[in-house]
């Protein structure tokens, strides 16, 4: 008698442990909050989670949250993939070559900080209204953290591991191939990672540019029609594709690249 | 016994009246010229033989060891390796790191890290992978090939650096402190696997250590270095005994006392 109810608390508090470890109580928590603070509100104000809900629905039948969706994610992919395209070996070659990084620093720590949205009317006169400024504009967030991160990468590098390379007879061509790319690639990874994040975050600002379609014209246009819960629906998505497509990225950096180290928890 | 290492031939290693100091020396007259660290040197190893730098941390004998190599250039004087003078890392010179951590490449298992300079030398990939297994059962390593080294103990990941620069197959092996992060059992196992490669490959050894029962237990020539700066060699002592070495026997403990007379006072040295 006495065991069993010592024992009580502890097989309720075991899935609370598990719940709160893998993130899901903060979910349960938000939830709660969120609902209670709609009921404290009007629905035009803070839509409720239900209200929500149905307004996804709604999105959701007739088609356009889906097709949305892919229109995003397609700009948001394409303007990363460039970024990392550009990049990638700009941070290489500014990390092996130190007047071309002389060169290049100052335009880095510059531009890195005038923000994407910022340059929204000019790349609309520049790269028109079709699809090429909205991916130019992914493509210009996706390019610091990449650059950034990718030279702190080759400055990181252990000196050990070039001298052990050259001691093995590789030249300075094989030692960057060999030897600088690969001891890079966790910084190089953490670039990327970022760079997605920054990709994400930019689509808005993108979508801002005389757009017809996505996530973020649904969030930016929601506004004209009052429909506060469409702008709700428009967050969670574009959370849940951050969430998720990072979580593909760190999947692939514990499987196929953890070999050269970017096998994190972070 | 089939080599027979003290026999001289030519090549080998010549250290020729030999300085080093870093920075620009005589530049403005207003700065002061910094020290030389190593001051004076010479010396000549023959081909084949087990060579040992002893002295005490920060007497200069790594960076005699960088410029052997090829890291580091001298300020005045030369080194040749086989009468050429070095002036650059070469694959005629394999260097084993003190810090395999930073010496092996991670993302590259046991086999490809030992192939690896064959490899950038454009070896035949059937003559590579001959030798690659070869030298991994040379080192005791057979079974781990396909291992990363996140997976390898401290002492297998000195096997790997040490089967890395055999493969290559160099006239000279150059080891910088590099049982010094091992405890004392693997060190001594390590010991006596290095003297095995060396009796099996013939090539010239040059090891840097601050132990001195480790210069005794491995050398047939232990070249003992001042305290810096300005450090030069002292004396070379030879050591004939024949391995594996017992360092209780009487002779040795004679040549350990010998040495350990050139680290008492004035300047205390520091032991570990």
């Amino acid at each position: 008698m006495k065991i069993s109810v010592a024992l009580k608390p502890k097989t309720i508090a075991k899935p609370f442990i598990w719940l709160a470890r893998k993130g899901w109580l903060t979910w349960i928590l938000l939830l709660i909050v969120w609902w209670i603070g709609s009921l404290l509100s009007q629905p035009e104000y803070l839509p409720g989670p239900g209200q929500t809900l149905s307004g996804a629905k709604e999105l959701v039948l007739n088609g356009t949250l889906a097709k949305y969706v892919g229109i995003s994610l397609r700009r948001i992919f394409s303007g990363w993939f460039l970024g990392l395209l550009v990049a990638i070996p700009i941070g290489l070659i500014a990390g092996q070559f130190t007047f071309f990084r002389w060169i290049i620093d100052p335009l880095i720590n510059f531009f890195r900080f005038v923000p994407a949205i910022a340059f929204l009317t000019l790349f609309l006169i520049w790269f028109g209204v079709g699809e090429g400024s909205k991916v130019v504009l992914i493509f210009y967030a996706t390019l610091f953290p990449v650059v950034v991160n990718t030279l702190a990468g080759v400055l990181s590098i252990d000196p050990i591991k070039i001298q052990a390379a050259r001691s093995q007879g590789a030249s300075q061509f094989q030692v960057f191939w060999s030897v600088t790319i690969p001891a890079s690639v966790p910084h190089m990874f953490t670039g990327i990672r970022l760079g997605l994040s920054s990709a994400i975050i930019s689509i808005v600002a993108a979508e801002m540019l005389a757009a017809q379609e996505g996530v973020g014209y649904l969030i930016y246009t929601s506004r004209l029609y009052f429909r506060t819960d469409w702008i709700f629906v428009g967050i969670v998505v574009l959370g849940l594709i951050g969430f998720f497509s990072d979580r593909l990225l760190r999947l692939l950096g514990s499987t196929v690249l953890a070999r050269f180290g970017t096998d994190t928890n972070s | 016994m089939s080599a027979s290492p003290t026999v001289y031939s030519p090549g080998g290693i010549a250290i020729r009246s030999l300085s080093k100091r870093y920075g620009r020396g005589g530049g403005s007259s207003s700065k002061e010229t910094p020290p030389y660290i190593l001051k004076d040197v010479s010396l000549t190893i023959p081909r084949g033989e087990f060579h040992i730098f002893l002295g005490s941390s920060g007497c200069g004998k790594s960076t005699l060891l960088n410029i052997v190599a090829g890291f580091l250039q001298a300020t005045e004087g030369n080194v040749l390796v086989d009468d050429k003078e070095v002036s650059r890392p070469g694959r005629d010179r394999g260097v084993v790191f003190q810090n395999a951590d930073s010496a092996i490449f991670p993302w590259l298992t046991v086999a490809q890290n030992v192939g690896y300079g064959l490899r950038m030398g454009h070896t035949p990939k059937r003559q590579r992978l001959e030798t690659v297994e070869r030298c991994i059962r040379l080192v005791g390593l057979d079974g781990h090939e396909k291992k990363f080294p996140s997976e390898l103990s401290g002492g297998m990941k000195q096997r790997v650096q040490i089967a890395r620069s055999v493969a290559n197959d160099p006239s000279t092996l150059i080891l910088d402190e590099p049982f010094g992060a091992l405890d004392a059992q693997t060190r001594k196992v390590m010991q006596d696997e290095l003297i095995h490669v060396w009796k099996e490959t013939g090539k010239t050894i040059l090891f840097v250590t601050h132990d001195i029962l480790e210069a005794v237990y491995l050398g047939q020539k232990v070249s003992i270095f001042t305290p810096g700066p300005e450090a030069h060699i002292q004396e070379t002592v030879s050591i004939d005994s024949p391995y594996p070495r017992d360092l209780t026997s009487p002779d040795l403990g004679r040549t350990i006392k010998h040495i350990e007379s050139f680290f008492e006072a004035p300047t205390a040295a520091t032991q570990s």
